[in-house]
Order: structure tokens, then sequence, then C-alpha cells
């Protein structure tokens, strides 16, 4: 049988804390990206988690809505970065400090 | 089904499972960080597809066979090739500097407050009663007994069963959901038309 849920929880907020430090100290847009979807994944190995120890398939339901709304997001998010580069060249958070087109 | 679970939870896992939970935390951790710290963004792609490898075992660990394919298929197949497709379509594979740090203080700043939430987060498990929630609210893993075979339906079929059912309008909501998402995607991204064409 697996291990103890503590583990698997344990390790879910290791990997949303590294994601989290990623979103807050990177300033490539790209990459700020890349590490919501490690925070998007930590949440989704809590819900696959509680859904083994509670035996209940809600969690692991949840866990297909979250994987099509970052599909979405990931969509969206690009289409922005590449509009963004159009007009401006750049993918860095920095130099991204006007709504003027 | 509850005395099951407990009983579940009780026993000893065996070494088996240790290893594999051991082997995929390294590789979830190791690539979480290489996204983090990488200055390409190919790397840090690259790294994401490691960590989203690593999750996608742990999710076979725990009985979650399809979410583990669905891991492999839409993550790693489709949003880290998109993400790739962006980044050279763009041409930003180059080096970047990240030993420059524009706003004075942001590093410390941000690795304090995400130790704190990780402590809050770490006591919390060590203290709280977090598995003394209601069991099974929609429905067992594991499915009724299927007719011939006598065997329990797996998760597979559970889960399609509850997306059909309980999550119906929550389904069909992602439906329209993707189906904006790509028109908001083809107009962000098409090429702005010359102004003749636009007076026109």
């Amino acid at each position: 049988m697996s291990l103890s849920a503590g583990w698997y929880l344990g390790l879910a907020a290791l990997l949303f804390a590294i994601g989290a430090i990623g979103l807050l100290v990177r300033r490539n847009v790209l990459i700020m990206f890349m590490c919501i979807e490690l925070m998007l994944n930590a949440a989704n190995l809590t819900f696959v988690t509680f859904a083994r120890v509670l035996n209940d398939i809600g969690g692991q339901a949840i866990v297909f809505f979250v994987l099509v709304v970052a599909a979405a997001e990931v969509v969206v998010g690009l289409g922005i970065v590449v509009t963004n580069f159009r007009r401006r060249s750049t993918t860095v958070a920095d130099d991204l400090h006007s709504l003027e087109g | 089904m509850l005395t099951l679970s407990l009983a579940a939870a009780s026993t000893r896992p065996t070494w088996p499972d240790i290893l594999v939970f051991a082997a995929s935390a390294a590789v979830i951790l190791v690539g979480a960080l290489g996204v983090v710290t990488s200055r390409n963004p190919v790397h840090a792609a690259l790294s994401l597809v490691m960590t989203l490898f690593g999750v996608a075992v742990l999710f076979i660990e725990q009985e979650a066979d399809f979410l583990a394919a669905v891991q492999i298929i839409v993550y790693a197949g489709a949003i880290v090739v998109l993400f790739l497709f962006v980044i050279m379509f763009l041409g930003v594979d180059r080096r970047e500097d990240i030993e420059v740090e524009p706003l004075h203080g942001q590093r410390p700043l941000a690795f304090v407050m995400v130790a704190i939430t990780l402590a809050g987060v770490i006591a919390m498990l060590a203290t709280a009663h977090w598995v003394t929630g209601a069991h099974q609210v929609v429905g067992p893993i594991e499915g009724p007994i299927a007719k011939g075979t006598g065997a329990p339906r797996g998760e597979v079929a559970q889960l399609g069963r509850q997306l059909f059912t309980t999550y119906l309008f929550a389904f069909e909501a992602t439906a329209a959901l993707l189906v904006i998402a790509v028109v908001g995607a083809v107009v962000l991204a098409r090429r702005p038309e010359p102004d003749s064409e636009v007076t026109a």
C-alpha cells in the first residue's frame, strides 16, 4: 500500500513553495507561467492524495477540471505574451508598465 | 468502504512503494528547482516536463491511472509543447541574466514570505486532524461490481460516471471555457491587419 498521506501532502507543499518562489523572483513572463503550472500540480497532487485517503472519486474529478482550466489559462496567457512581444519585443515583466496599446 | 480505506491507511507500506515515492519525489523537486533556476527558458520547459512526469508517477501510485495518462497527454504533450512553441516562435531562447536584482530586497522578502507560508502549511499538517472529513461525499474510487466479471469497476468507469452525472454542468461549462479560450487565443495572436484593409 502507498505511503501515508502526510508524505504526499508534504511533497505537494514543498512543490507549491518552489513554484511560489519562482513566481515571485523570476522576471521572464514565460518562466512565471511555468511556475504557476508547478503550483497547480502541487494542488492536483493534494487533491489526488485526499481522494485516496477519503476514498472519494470527487477529488479526482476536480483534478480533471483543474487540468482543463490550466490548459485554457496557458493558451490565453501565451496569446497575451505573443501580443505583447509584437509591440515591445520583450517578455520581461519589468518592461511591461503601460496599459496603452 | 470506510473501514477498508482506514485499514489501508494503517498498513505499512512495502519497500517498492517507498522506493517509487522517493524516486518520484526526487524527480519532482529537481525538476521544479530546474524550472526556477535555469537561465534558458527552453531548459526550464524541459525541467517542467520532468516534474510533470514525477507527478504522473505519483498519480499512478495513488490509484489515479486515468489522471496520470491525462497528465502526460495534456501537460507534457500539449501545454509544454505550446510553451516551447512560443519560446521558439518569439526567439527568446537565449540565456538570461538572473544575477541582477532590479528590485532591492525582493528575493529575501519572497523567500521569507514563502517560508512562512510553507511553515504554516506544515504545522497545519502536523497538528490538525485533516483526515476526519466526510468520507465519500461523491462516491468511492472503486465502483460497484460489474456484471459478469465479479470484479469492481475501476476508477476510470467511476470517474466517467461522476463526470457525466454529478459534474455534468461543470463539464459543459469547461467545454464553453475551452471554446472561449481558443477564440481568445486566435484573436490575440492574430497579426494586425494592414491599414488599407482596416479602413476598407
